[in-house]
């Protein structure tokens, strides 16, 4: 992560429609968007108005249907699929509302997945590895498997897999919207703290004032644009 | 192999399905293995049969003798390296279940002519000393307990002594054994000096001449031209490649191979069908992870490669383990109790069946790999 714009994020005139049937609808409408290197952004809004979609469009996920995407300086909806996957695996972690953790893989396999599309060494995997899962502070739960561990430990694992491979941007979808306060509040701390001291770019989706609190800057999508107020 | 411990922890992820799916898949490939070595043991020898040896028998039919003086005949045709004759004796040991082939031979002969029946030298001494001598392959002695020294008796039927006596006696001298798989290590072989000396009527009379050619490529130029010299003789002969002989006597069995091969397509097709609905489930259970891999950064490619291997590796397990269970199965000796002398796994038939089973994992894994492979991240996400 040497470049200095690592991390950050500008949309231009980005537009996504989505097919249901015959009819088109539009999701985003001409949406600029910027994000600065070492930002924490809470993005707020109603549900469906298309907040995952926006955070799919900034992690590679998925395509505009026009406008451009330009992240840590790459314009990645110029990429091909194969040279997408590649760039995702380098660049960004994804942290999910349900963790997506693999069921029948321990804690620290599921942490390992991300490295096995890099050329490291299985020690240095193994080293990488023992450091996320420090940084989450779950060294003790490193051979449980998902259904051993509670919501709030999941969750830490899902952190740890996506900055194992050291990722300038991480984006997370509603990532305490299915943990209990206490829990909640233990996930919003790691991920300020993430920002805080290792300088990740954080772009977090949540429907919860109080997990916008933690962000250093709140926006909010509405009817496909974005805005620095809520809406009536 | 980094990726193996994913491949393999998918199976444990719903085990009784894997458990039967594996299951169905070893039963198929137990079958395929036994069908193999009964269909190697009734093509018995055809692929081992020498390329540059014929048989030469009566026109009418293999019961109907020839003279023995035809020996003399054969071998003065051009390209004929050398001659043998044998003798069906078709005896009985202590029961008629107890069945195997009975032969009368000049041992030297014999032994030249069909250098894959290994004989230890000092053994076939003792042979050539001894006038009632016979050597027996190795599994029927193993099976009848047949050591050397023995005497043993075997009833006449279709060949009576002339001294009156039902039961014809023989000095076990040597154990034979073949020299590769295949070999047919039943025979019971006795010298035919002493056989025409004892026998009542049709003495000077054998059974088959074995000709061994000098050139293979000149093998069915060489049949006629031995048939042309008896043509219009008391005793017409046919003569033909060794293989083309026993081609002739499995397809007296009738047409069993074709039946097998299929029963054998049948439950494959049953397989197919089995293990691919595995798959398809598998994958489609797998959707959501399938995605967060995707987002993870695990390309296109990479997940097809991935649930093609995991097909691969179900279609190999149960593959190997039916084959292996096949093996011990087969190994354990001829199901119908002498009536497939040769009985074994033939090595080309494993080969097959290894492919087969790589064969069936692609097979069943090509649909959902492929749907994996196009699924789209953001679809696949939303079914959280
Ligand atoms: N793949 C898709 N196909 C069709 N419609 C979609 C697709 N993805 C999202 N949408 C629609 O786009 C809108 C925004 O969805 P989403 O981004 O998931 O909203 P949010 O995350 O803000 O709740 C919704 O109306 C949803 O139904
Ligand atoms: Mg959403």
């Amino acid at each position: 992560m040497s470049e200095n714009n690592s991390g950050t994020v500008s949309l231009r005139a980005v537009c996504k429609n989505f097919r249901r049937g015959s009819e088109e609808i539009q999701v985003l409408h001409t949406l600029d968007f910027e994000v600065q290197a070492g930002e924490f952004v809470a993005l707020m809004g109603p549900s469906g108005s298309g907040k995952s979609t926006l955070l799919n469009l900034i992690g590679g996920l998925d395509r505009p249907s026009s406008g451009t995407v330009e992240v840590s300086g790459e314009p990645i909806d110029r990429l091909s699929d194969s040279r997408l996957a590649g760039w995702r695996a380098r660049h960004i972690g994804f942290v999910f509302q349900f963790y997506n953790l693999m069921p029948t893989l321990s804690a620290d396999r599921n942490i390992d997945l991300p490295l096995l599309l890099t050329p490291l060494s299985k020690a240095q995997r193994r080293e990488h590895v023992s450091t996320a899962l420090s940084v989450v502070g779950m060294e003790h739960r490193a051979k449980h498997y998902p259904r051993q561990l509670s919501g709030g430990e999941q969750q830490r694992i899902g952190i740890a897999r996506a900055i194992v491979t050291d990722p300038s941007l991480l984006l997370c979808d509603e990532p305490t919207g299915d943990l209990d306060r206490k829990s909640g509040d233990d996930i919003l701390e790691l991920l300020s703290a993430l920002n805080r001291e290792q300088g990740k770019t954080i772009i977090m989706v949540t429907h919860d004032p109080h997990a916008a609190a933690k962000a250093s800057r709140v926006i909010y999508l509405n009817k496909g644009q974005l805005s620095t107020e809520p809406e009536e | 192999m980094k990726y193996l411990p994913i491949i393999w922890s998918n199976l444990g992820r719903k085990k009784i399905r894997t458990v039967l799916t594996l299951l169905s898949i070893a039963v198929a490939f137990i079958l395929f293995g036994y069908l193999a070595a009964i269909e190697e043991a009734l093509g018995q020898g055809v692929s081992i049969a020498g390329a540059d040896r014929l048989i030469v028998r009566h026109k009418v039919s293999l019961i109907q003798l020839l003279p023995v003086s035809y020996h003399a005949r054969i071998a003065q045709i051009d390209g004929v390296d050398r001659v043998g004759h044998s003798t069906w004796f078709g005896g009985i040991y202590q029961e008629p279940r107890n069945f195997f082939a009975q032969i009368a031979v000049e041992p030297d002969e014999f032994l030249a002519l069909f250098p894959e029946f290994k004989l230890p030298a000092e053994q076939l001494e003792n042979w050539q000393r001894t006038r009632t001598g016979a050597v027996v392959g190795k599994d029927t002695a193993d099976r009848y307990g047949f050591k050397i020294g023995d005497r043993v008796p075997i009833q006449a039927t279709i060949w009576q002594k002339k001294d009156g006596n039902e039961a014809w006696e023989f000095d076990i001298v040597g154990i034979y054994e073949g020299t590769k798989p295949g070999v047919d290590e039943t025979q019971f072989l006795f010298r035919y000096d002493y056989f025409d000396e004892a026998r009542l009527g049709g003495e000077g009379e054998v059974g088959w001449y074995t000709v061994k050619v000098g050139d293979p490529d000149r093998a069915e130029e060489i049949a006629r031209q031995i048939d042309i010299q008896f043509a219009n003789s008391p005793a017409e002969t046919k003569a033909e490649t060794e293989g083309a002989f026993v081609q002739g006597f499995a397809k007296q069995v009738g047409n069993i191979g074709a039946i097998m091969k299929a029963i054998l397509s049948a439950v494959f097709f049953t397989i197919l069908l089995v293990a691919g609905n595995t798959m398809a489930q598998t994958v489609r259970e797998r959707v959501v992870e399938i995605g967060v891999l995707k987002s993870i950064g695990f390309t296109d490619t990479k997940i097809l490669s991935l649930v093609l291997a995991e097909s691969c590796l179900i279609a190999l397990v149960g593959g190997g383990i039916g084959l292996s269970i096949a093996l011990v199965l087969v190994s354990a000796g001829d199901p119908t109790g002498g009536g497939l002398p040769v009985f074994f796994f033939p090595t080309p038939k494993l080969i097959v069946g290894v492919g087969l089973a790589l064969l069936l994992g692609l097979l069943t894994g090509f649909f959902p790999a492929v749907r994996a492979m196009r699924l789209q991240i953001a679809e696949a996400l939303r079914r959280n």
